[in-house]
């Protein structure tokens, strides 16, 4: 009991009383603290353990059957997911900062931070609502879901816009250079049919697809540059999607992109609650040098949540 | 190191007044619904494990009745007129629901979050667990589990085995998915429970409980705990995945998808090999107790049991493939599987050596734990040797999904894993409900249950061997006798564990008032109590060597044991 008492030093010195947040069952405020983050620890473990499972089933699948992943891959984003990584990491500075503003009772800034790293959150997941949305569209979806017949009409789509593109030189413009303000507002356009094309589309193009595949799979050429604005400089990519010669089983790729990323996005949403929770409660000073569990806590997982995307990110959309 | 103790006369003093303990604390259901004492809790998950194990239970009779003669015997009755399902259906969703309640309702809880949430902290000298809520909660989580079981059997049942094997599991008509649901909630019970052990171990022990004064029962759910943090995870995220390939055909575990079968039984022994572990070593801590206490003598080579205990852990971890020696798995695999499978035998055979030794020149009483304890040994050895077979290459192709699987994991479940909850509960019964039970009941019981599951499982061994397959609705006429002999044994363990019902609600109405230590026992619950006080300790309790007896006298006026160094607060 005494040993504990003096290891307490930087904590509840300032009152001999027991602090309000301190439980029945622990004798310091320090020893309760380091248990919280023992726990948190641990949980943390079974969190690395879950996702291990899908971990290993990519690796598996990925050693297997790498055409799968080969071929798979192009029809992800590759922007979209770079600014949700750069996202992500810009949300773990800010939930640091957050959890060092708790340590130093700096109420103000760690509710500043908790908002931002919130709001990184809501970009996340609204970023990923594009992405989900282009993928549905396009029939690119897991199981038993995935719509070949969408897949094939897409790609046709995909095929033509690069032949086109080959002969078109200005048409790079339109498909490689502003590649996010382009593509957020074009994908919004996915449920409204072709009322809304990208103003910058060559109307050859435009024609083309009309012909192609009548108005109903129009919304989705702009994924023209979803899919492929990404190969940098490389139109020839774009001729790597087979139209046929799609690799069989293919929906297993899409199986594994949509568990992997949808349970990580899971998690980010159980992160966000987290925030808004810590926000509300972090009231009346109640975050200080003596009482900072939960921040530091959520912080780790937030961290975690944050380490997993970092891993998912290559794996998926860059090898 | 001891804190001050004053009043020694203080328990005689307070005896005639009403004793002040943890089941009169406070009054009412929702003090028991919202309560965050872990010994509550503990009871509680006591109830819940029992009642499951008496549901797991009439499953068993039933198959084996079923199993009395060859073809129809009970199964038929059961039979819808006009339905679809036919008998040889009902009998696969027996045996799947009894293997799944045993398996994630009963063994599974059944020490750890049953016995180990009453006395855990108690042994350790803490006022309770780490996160008292968070323990609340796996309790919980438990109820919602056992809730989608009983869903599954209001759903048709599930006829897929307790192993979900793929790809039947993937395309069976009957309710897997709640099943599976369920299955996923009991994990993450047991996956709190396991944390909240950890940090209770490393963060409450008082001073002077060092790692190496905690009791062996300690050490057992320390490992435990371990492996429950780091398996049950992926347990959960298989099932999951299995959910959604059921769902919409995700192609990981199912061929007919582009999926690979052998790939979920990867997944599953991941887990499901190391919840064997979860299931053996609570009961083999709960047995290294009872054979020091109860032969009076310190534990033969304490350090190597413990660490017997971590190396299990570990080992269990590295011998999933052992399950899928038969299931294409590349020849080399299969020969380092069969390798470190055996390197499970010398940790294992550490602790059954150090009991025997424990017991060797003890004074060795034959309680009713002791019984149990005894027992342990005995059957886990029949059970470990014979996984001895199902680790050899050869012979395992011969054994195979034969009755000598059955009869293997029996012995070690249930004759190891049950018996050692069993003692358990026997040893800490007067403990936990400050009554003692009728001993003459007890001791028949225990004849029933012994002599009935050498006689049940004994015989599937030769029926195994002869090439009986396992789960079979019917059988070739050469079986008859042995499946007659089983039969009979399981009638009477069901004698048994009925005698044990009695005798053990006979003991909380109307049994004598137990002593706080009637067993000459030296670890911290038994200087609290019987039943313990609310908060266990007023005053943190005098840490000494838990396995030392000298200072432990008999005192014929209350009928138990007093301490010496640490007198009953």
């Amino acid at each position: 009991m005494s040993e504990h008492e003096t290891q307490t030093g930087h904590g509840d010195g300032h009152a001999h009383a027991h602090h309000p947040s301190q439980s029945h069952h622990w004798d310091t405020m320090r020893q309760q603290f380091e248990a919280g983050k023992l726990g948190m620890w641990l949980f943390l473990a079974t969190e690395i353990l879950f996702f291990g499972g899908l971990f290993c089933a990519y690796f598996i699948y990925r050693a297997n059957h790498p055409e799968l992943f080969e071929y798979g891959h192009h029809a992800l984003n590759k922007e979209m997911g770079a600014i949700n990584t750069v996202v992500l990491l810009v949300s773990s500075l800010t939930m640091a900062l957050g959890v060092r503003a708790a340590q130093t009772g700096n109420t103000k800034q760690l509710k500043l931070m908790l908002l931002v790293t919130f709001l990184c959150g809501c970009g996340f997941m609204g970023i990923k609502y594009f992405e989900y949305s282009a993928k549905i569209n396009h029939g690119y979806l897991l199981g038993s879901m995935f719509n070949y017949s969408k897949v094939k009409d897409h790609e046709r789509e995909a095929r033509d816009h690069a032949a086109e593109n080959a002969h078109a030189a200005h048409a790079e413009s339109v498909f490689g250079a502003p590649a996010v303000p382009v593509v957020v507002p074009a994908e919004k356009s996915v449920f409204v049919d072709a009322a809304r094309q990208p103003s910058g589309l060559a109307p050859e193009v435009r024609e083309m697809h009309a012909e192609d595949h009548g108005a109903d799979s129009h919304g989705a050429d702009s994924h023209g540059a979803d899919s492929h604005s990404g190969d940098s400089g490389g139109h020839s990519e774009a001729g790597l999607l087979p139209v046929d010669g799609r690799p069989p089983n293919i929906h297993i790729f899409f199986s594994i992109y949509f568990m992997m990323t949808a349970l990580h996005g899971i998690h980010v949403v159980i992160g966000m609650g987290l925030m808004l929770w810590l926000f509300f409660i972090s009231g009346d000073n109640r975050f200080g040098p003596s009482y900072f569990t939960p921040v530091e806590v959520t912080g780790l997982y937030w961290h975690l949540v944050d380490l997993i995307w970092i891993f998912l990110f290559p794996l998926l959309y860059l090898i | 190191m001891n804190p001050p103790e004053t009043g020694t006369a203080a328990p005689v003093a307070e005896a005639p007044a009403v004793p002040h303990h943890y089941l009169n604390h406070s009054k009412g259901f929702l003090s028991w619904a919202l309560t965050l004492d872990h010994k509550r809790i503990g009871i509680m998950y006591l109830i819940g494990v029992l009642s499951c194990f008496a549901l797991g239970g009439m499953f068993a009779l039933l198959l084996r009745t079923e199993l009395w003669a060859p073809g129809d015997t009970i199964a038929g009755i059961f039979v819808k007129k006009g339905g679809t399902k036919t008998a040889q259906d009902i009998y696969n969703m027996w045996f799947t629901v009894h293997g799944a309640v045993m398996v994630f309702l009963v063994i599974i809880p059944g020490v750890p979050a049953a016995l180990g949430n009453f006395v855990l902290p108690i042994m350790l000298g803490a006022k309770d667990v780490a996160f008292p809520r968070l323990n609340l909660g796996s309790f919980y989580l438990w109820c919602l589990g056992a809730i989608f079981f009983i869903l599954t059997l209001f759903m048709g049942g599930v006829d897929a085995g307790w192993t979900f094997y793929t790809p039947y599991s993937a395309i069976t008509s009957t309710a897997v998915i709640p099943a599976l649901v369920g299955v996923f909630i009991l994990g993450f019970s047991s996956i709190f429970t396991g944390m909240n052990f950890i940090v209770t171990i490393h963060k409450l022990r008082p001073p002077g409980m060092t790692w190496f004064r905690m009791p062996l029962f300690l050490w057992g759910s320390y490992a435990t705990a371990v492996i429950q943090v780091l398996a049950t995870p992926v347990l959960a995220i298989t099932l999951l995945l299995l959910i959604m390939e059921r769902t919409l055909h995700v192609g990981i575990f199912t061929p007919e998808y582009g999926g690979d079968p052998v790939l979920f039984q990867h997944f599953f022994w991941f887990y499901s090999h190391p919840a064997v572990y979860i299931m053996i070593l609570p009961a083999m801590g709960i047995v290294s107790e009872i054979i020091s206490v109860h032969s009076h003598k310190r534990p033969f080579g304490y350090q190597f049991i413990a660490y017997s205990s971590v190396a299990i852990a570990i080992f269990g971890f590295l011998v999933w493939g052992h399950h899928m020696f038969t299931s294409t798995q590349s020849p080399a695999m299969n020969a380092i599987f069969s390798a470190i499978t055996f390197s499970v035998s010398i940790p294992s055979a550490i602790k059954v050596f150090n009991w025997l030794a424990t017991m060797w020149g003890g004074s060795i009483r034959l309680t009713v734990p002791m019984l149990y304890g005894l027992s342990f040994i005995f059957l886990f050895s029949i059970g470990g040797l014979t996984g001895l077979y199902l680790g050899t290459l050869s012979t395992d192709v011969h054994f195979h999904d034969t009755y000598f699987v059955v009869a293997h994991f029996h012995y070690v479940m249930m004759g190891s894993a049950l018996i050692g909850m069993f003692g358990g509960l026997h040893h800490w019964w007067p403990k936990m409900t400050g009554r003692l039970y009728n001993g003459k009941l007890a001791r028949i019981a225990w004849a029933f249950v012994f002599v009935g599951f050498n006689v049940t499982f004994f015989t599937q061994f030769l029926l195994g061997s002869q090439g009986m397959p396992r789960r079979y609705y019917d059988y070739l006429p050469r079986y008859e006798i042995y499946h007659k002999i089983s039969t009979i044994g399981s009638y009477m363990m069901a004698v048994g564990f009925a005698i044990m019902g009695v005798y053990l609600l006979q003991s909380i109405f109307g049994g004598k008032k137990a002593p706080a230590n009637p067993w000459g026992a030296n670890t911290l619950e038994w200087h609290c109590t019987s039943p313990p006080p609310h908060d266990n300790f007023k005053t943190p309790p005098a840490i000494e060597d838990c396995y030392d007896y000298s200072g432990i006298d008999y005192d014929p006026a209350i009928g138990g044991y007093t301490s010496r160094a640490n007198p009953p607060k």
